[in-house]
């Protein structure tokens, strides 16, 4: 336990800056380079240092599967909920307009900043879940075997 | 033409990139017998059809496609196109998808056969293939 | 275009027929993973897959006399914004797409409580649906990078339904990931063959694409597009020497998976080609000539004999289906080879024909594999007492893949034939009819083995149950239908064929 003192300690102090970070990217995506791809790997990396440094036990204390699991379909929900939205607006799908009808510009706004949402929560979730899925893998054969 | 046309050669630099990294990425895919290696050419070959549509973007002189702050577009500015970046970026996105479905599989398949380079797996494939013909082929064996 | 300017019509529900297509299995993918529920997984699929149906017929209904329907995603014009391009050719297929996968549902439910460990269900049926999705968007969208997307969506999803089956036969592992490298390489050459038609052309537009190759004519960009989107698509429909990758992954994968992909995936990418090579690219120019003549239509050829006869030599019903597969596609091909508007039809029927056939067939494989518990020759021998329904099925379906008269794959034939002699090949003609006859040899071989075996002694099989029966014999019952009544296969497929030889004028 007593290992990586300072890996551990940078790890914490650079966990909280990594994630305001993918928040910054997230939602200033509109206006500078960004958005939810970027912005769901870099939330996901926070998850991901905190599992290869410390253990998989302890970030699946804070994140477990199935929450992860979850997060990727819902990121999805919301991008085509934000569609069906507007589609029963008597918009076309994904017209963003259909959120702010009497300033259509507005709705561009709300619309991208959703469907950004959307994108980010689904990376989020499918980049652990990857991460999760090759590290929980219980070895059934031992390291010599590779 | 001149024999030796260095502008055409220097000029046409993305597609010879391009050619490179995608020969060397299907040569690997072919050629390599561990399954890892097997996927790990086909991001090669992938990221070479990146780099040809990222460098097709490019307009000569022209800038980052980003609104400036006051939302006007000064219609001296050159931009770059940047419709093919936003088409790599979900290609990228399959890309990822590809590979860690394609090493998720590889880790199945270790652990069912016990191996992954590709010479062994055919040799346990074709034992079970003549098993199964051991045991099943009495209907042909009857007949003939 | 979504500005200020533009006053809003609201669109009514049937404006957004389109979205619908796709939205009804889209969204219900993700819910099923979000709610988590073995109980609501089915019903949600068995809904959804039902509403794109509705859906598709509606549309069909809509575009029969000719008419295009295009939907703008996102409100924006095209050819800047994505379009959804629906025309006779499309709402063709996705009418085929959809009915299958509806059909294929029920019939999964009980196949896979026996084949898949129940953890897996709730997964099972969002990857079934991403499919089904995938497979819909690639037909629907009029965009070219489009397509590539939805092609991938269903790839991925196929892989993962393909390796399910690795708890029946651990071969299937070995055989997703193939399909995987060879699907992989072949949607990355048809991504650069739309990067060059891009490079050529400034637009991803298919009809769009379609008017500047016009203006324009051939040039060596639009050539080198044109070859790696062929070899890509290719690859996808298992054209004969791109075909290694579909054997093992039609054998290997669940029962009702292969039913679903078989009549399906590969209909689907053989939509595609048709798209791009009559509608994209012009039919006359050289070089798309030339390719037809000299190199598809020999490897069509070649694939009818060649998959054929090994279908003949296997001991394995599965795997002899999934060659004959191969040797149908061989039919559709030629088809679009002849580049006349009766090969174009003959085409299009023959991949809806042959999409209904080979489900009933894969379903009959299901029921086998479910009572008594393989497929093999020697397993199944002498069920057609013990199994009447399920065989009855096989015998009649097998007369459909034959091409025997009255029943929906003669139809096919018949207009397949017609082309070949339309244009005075008549050795065509001859070869289609010759490997017909192969087609008898490995069908009669499997209603020798089901009828004329004596069963095992202590056999204890039972028919398969009704869920499964059902679904089989309405596909049946299809086949014979549409061998009987030929107005709306051949009537839509003449809409399509024309609206896909008139060119660019069929998509703008």
């Amino acid at each position: 336990m007593r290992h990586h003192l300072i890996l551990r300690v940078i790890t914490k102090l650079l966990i909280g800056t990594i994630m305001l970070f993918a928040l910054y990217v997230q939602f200033h995506g509109d206006y500078s380079p960004g958005g939810g791809f970027q912005a769901g790997v870099i939330m996901a990396v926070a998850f991901i240092i905190y599992g290869i440094v410390f253990s998989l036990d302890d970030v699946q204390r804070v994140l477990p599967p199935w929450v992860v699991h979850k997060m990727a379909a819902a990121g999805v929900l919301i991008y085509a909920g934000t569609g069906v939205y507007s589609l029963f607006a008597g918009y076309a799908f994904l017209d963003y307009a259909a959120l702010s009808p009497h300033h259509p510009v507005h709705g561009q706004h709300y619309g991208i900043l959703l469907v950004e949402l959307g994108v980010g929560v689904t990376v989020t979730g499918v980049m652990v879940t990857i991460y999760y899925a090759f590290t929980s893998r219980t070895p059934i054969l031992d390291d010599e075997a590779w | 033409m001149q024999a030796f046309d260095w502008d055409f050669i220097v000029g046409h630099m993305n597609y010879w990139l391009f050619i490179v990294l995608m020969m060397t990425g299907f040569y690997i895919v072919v050629a390599k017998g561990n399954l890892v290696k097997k996927i790990v050419g086909l991001n090669i070959f992938q990221t070479a059809v990146f780099m040809l549509y990222i460098s097709i973007g490019k307009v000569t002189g022209g800038t980052a496609p980003i609104f400036p702050l006051d939302m006007e577009v000064d219609p001296a500015v050159t931009y770059s196109n940047p419709l093919p970046h936003v088409l790599i970026l979900t290609a990228i996105v399959v890309g990822v998808a590809t590979t860690s479905l394609g090493l998720a599989l590889i880790v199945r398949i270790r652990e069912e056969y016990g191996t992954i380079e590709e010479d062994e797996l055919l040799k346990i494939e074709k034992e079970i293939a003549l098993q199964d013909i051991r045991q099943h082929s009495e209907v042909i064996g009857e007949r003939g | 275009m979504a500005t200020e300017m533009v006053p809003h019509t609201a669109l009514t529900l049937v404006d957004q027929l389109p979205a619908f297509q796709i939205l009804a299995s889209f969204l219900a993918a993700p819910l099923i993973v979000v709610l988590g529920s073995r109980r609501l997984a089915w019903p949600i699929a068995f809904i959804a897959s039902a509403m794109s149906l509705i859906v598709a017929l509606m549309l069909l209904s809509q575009v029969m006399d000719g008419t295009v329907i295009s939907y703008r995603m996102g409100g924006w014009a095209p050819p800047l914004g994505i379009e959804y391009r629906v025309d006779a050719a499309n709402a063709f297929v996705l009418v085929l797409v959809s009915a299958i996968s509806t059909l294929i549902l029920p019939y999964a439910r009980t196949s896979f409580g026996k084949e898949i460990p129940l953890r897996h269900h709730t997964a099972f049926y969002a990857a079934y649906l991403l499919c089904f999705s995938g497979l819909l968007g690639v037909t629907i969208t009029g965009d070219a990078f489009n397509v590539f997307v939805f092609l991938e969506v269903s790839s991925l999803s196929t892989y993962v339904l393909i390796a399910m089956g690795a708890e029946r036969d651990k071969r299937a592992l070995t055989a997703a990931y193939d399909y995987l490298i060879m699907g992989t390489i072949g949607a990355t050459f048809f991504v650069i063959g739309i990067g060059f038609l891009y490079m050529a052309t400034g637009t991803l537009n298919m009809a769009d694409i379609a008017d500047r190759i016009v203006e324009q004519g051939g040039n060596r960009t639009i050539r080198a597009g044109f070859a790696f989107i062929v070899v890509g698509i290719g690859l996808k429909v298992a054209m004969y020497p791109l075909h290694r990758w579909l054997p093992n992954a039609y054998t290997y994968a669940p029962s009702a998976v292969t039913a679903f992909v078989a009549a399906t995936s590969t209909k689907v990418a053989v939509y595609v080609l048709l798209r791009f090579i009559f509608s994209v690219f012009q039919p006359n120019f050289l070089f798309e000539f030339n390719t037809l003549e000299y190199i598809i239509l020999p490897f069509a050829l070649i694939a009818m004999f060649a998959a054929s006869f090994v279908a003949i030599f296997q001991s394995d019903f599965k795997m002899m289906l999934a060659f004959s597969s191969i040797a149908q596609i061989g039919y559709i091909l030629l088809g679009i080879a002849f580049l006349t508007e009766t090969g174009v039809t003959a085409a299009v029927v023959h991949l809806f024909n042959h999409g209904i056939t080979k489900a009933a067939l894969f379903m009959a494989v299901g029921a086998y594999v479910f009572s008594a518990n393989g497929s093999y020759y020697d397993t199944i021998q002498g069920l057609g007492r013990r199994m009447p329904l399920t065989s009855a099925a096989v015998v009649l379906a097998g007369f459909s893949l034959i091409g025997v008269p009255g029943t929906a794959g003669f139809v096919s034939k018949w207009v397949l034939v017609q082309a070949a002699l339309e244009k005075g090949w008549w050795p065509v003609a001859l070869l289609i009819v010759a490997s017909s006859l192969l087609a008898v040899i490995y069908v009669w071989r499997v209603i020798e083995v089901l009828y004329l075996r004596a069963t095992p002694q202590g056999c204890q099989v039972r028919e398969a149950p009704a869920s499964m029966l059902v679904p089989m014999w309405i596909a049946v019952l299809a086949c014979i239908y549409f061998g009987l009544n030929t107005d709306l296969t051949i009537g839509a497929a003449e809409t399509a064929a024309r609206g896909l030889m008139s060119g660019s004028a069929g998509m703008r």
